[in-house]
């Protein structure tokens, strides 16, 4: 008896009748989104041109892809050069954890565009010294110098989200580990990263977000990715139609990418609801 | 001519760019004041909206976050930048059909990050309204004061106290991503050195100099926060 009545739980009080004034308001701000999103899918067919279709679209297929392997390319070397960091970051040896935070607090606090322009053409105006060192076909390069620039910056983040999520996991379980007999490695993989993997998911899904939507700043270095692609098709025609397409393009993958994010962190949160 | 040693390039003066960083310096800090208190206003009345019990201002708030959260910053600032004035020119020749218009380039920034800070901001007032309880509310109607008079005069002082920490990194990403309207030729931090690098051939010093200038904002404005998180918790402890 006790019991099922623990279970019930107290309803959400009625909405209320009629229109109070939040509703007005609220049915007022939909209908501004409605008439908005109407307004540009008015514009768009009424603005349809086939040509400019058959023109760009191939091009905005291939600046897809150009973005998706600067943000894959860029991550996968950015959590590489994380543990380090993160190592750093964590270590007791006043040197390393000062150089780590420094490094950090540097990619951090500055905007991403000056780091990719410092990159680009900063390192790039040194021209006789990396060829003589025999690195220029790589600074030469806007999209290896905004790969070396967004690693770096990501990097630093990311060393971040894992110095944050391994920290998370409670002394004891190392001291536990520990008295088990596992050594440091084997206790970080299998006893704290599995615990630290679950807080750091979300951080890592709004990191590679980020990383997305700053992907378009490497248009401005001359790589021509999605944005890059728009810049050069609005160039040429003077069509806004150039910009909103892309937006549309990037707010899909932001979309899937965060519900994606949602559907793994609730499989692997299963143990932990009731 | 002879080589320019760095000093005389970083002098302040005509052969110096100092001064002219200054100035972009000077358009960058207020750029990102003039876009706080709006993005704030904003923020806060999309929180609102958000935590609100009725459905349809939920909806029209969660649409507006998922609009400009997921939007790159640089497709909105070029959409409103190249998108605004064949809007507005075709609302004007509606009644005067020889108008044309311009849109300012501070304006356009000043508007695409006043969306984009308060769509983060909103997040941020969100979760701070999750944190007060109930009985906050309950208690301000109880003792007779009306909605509005608990929002502004319980609600809003203990909001704005949890929100701080969450609101002090906002405003150091709105202070990263002024360096993105540089892009529509608005003569800011990152502009003005950009066209130093370019003129005098040395880019590295330049672009460091400014992401110099960037950091040092940065470590201002969190000995500022420091000193206001600091004053904000001697009243609460009061």
């Amino acid at each position: 008896m006790s019991v099922s009545q623990a279970i019930v739980v107290d309803k959400p009080p009625p909405l209320a009748r009629g229109w109070p004034r939040a509703r007005i308001v609220g049915y007022a701000l939909v209908g501004v989104w409605i008439l908005f999103g109407l307004g540009i899918v008015a514009y768009l067919v009424y603005a349809w041109n086939p040509e400019f279709f058959a023109r760009y679209a191939p091009a905005y297929l291939q600046g897809l892809g150009t973005t998706l392997s600067l943000v894959s390319i860029s991550m996968v070397l950015g959590a590489i050069f994380s543990l380090p960091v993160a190592y750093g970051r964590m270590s007791k040896n006043w040197i390393l954890s000062g150089l780590a935070y420094c490094y950090v607090y540097f990619f951090r606090g500055t905007p991403l565009l000056v780091q990719t322009y410092l990159v680009y053409y900063g390192v790039g105006s040194f021209r006789p010294e990396l060829e003589t060192v025999g690195l220029w076909w790589f600074f030469r390069e806007a999209f290896y110098c905004g790969v070396f620039a967004f690693s770096l910056n990501t990097a630093a983040y990311q060393a971040e989200i894992l110095r944050g999520a391994i920290e998370s996991v409670p002394r004891g379980q190392w001291e536990g580990a520990a008295s088990l007999g596992l050594h440091k490695l084997q206790t970080l993989r299998k006893v704290i990263l599995p615990q630290a993997i679950i807080v750091a998911l979300r951080p890592y899904g709004n990191e590679l977000i980020l990383m997305i939507k700053a992907s378009a700043i490497v248009a401005i270095i001359t790589v021509y990715d999605l944005m890059g692609n728009a810049k050069l098709a609005y160039a040429k025609s003077f069509d806004i139609q150039a910009y909103i397409w892309v937006a549309i393009v990037y707010l899909v993958m932001v979309e899937i990418l965060r519900h994606g994010v949602e559907w793994i962190e609730r499989r692997i949160t299963v143990h932990l609801h009731r | 001519m002879p080589a320019q040693s760095i000093w005389t390039l970083l002098s302040w003066g005509p052969d110096g760019w100092s001064d002219d960083i200054a100035s972009g310096v000077l358009v960058t800090i207020v750029l990102a004041l003039a876009t706080l208190p709006i993005g704030l206003t904003i923020g806060f009345f999309v929180a609102f909206a958000k935590q609100h019990e009725e459905p349809s201002l939920r909806l029209a708030a969660n649409i507006y976050t998922t609009v400009f959260r997921g939007l790159p910053e640089l497709v909105t600032l070029f959409l409103f930048f190249f998108g605004m004035p064949l809007l507005l020119q075709y609302l004007v020749r509606l009644f005067n059909p020889n108008a044309t218009v311009d849109v300012n380039s501070f304006i356009a920034g000043m508007i695409v990050l006043s969306l984009i800070f308060s769509s983060y901001a909103s997040e941020v007032f969100l979760s701070a309204f999750r944190a007060i309880p109930k009985g906050q509310y309950e208690g301000g109607y109880a003792i007779g004061l009306a909605k509005w008079q608990t929002m502004r005069l319980i609600i809003l002082p203990q909001l704005i106290r949890i929100a701080f920490p969450g609101l002090e990194n906002c405003w150091l990403s709105l202070l990263k991503d002024t360096s993105l309207v540089s892009v529509v030729n608005l003569a800011e931090t990152l502009r003005q050195s950009g066209v130093a690098a370019r003129v005098t051939k040395h880019a590295f010093l330049f672009y460091s100099v400014a992401a110099l200038i960037f950091l040092a904002l940065a470590i201002l404005s969190s000995i500022a926060t420091g000193h206001i998180l600091r004053h904000l918790g001697r009243r609460a402890v009061r």
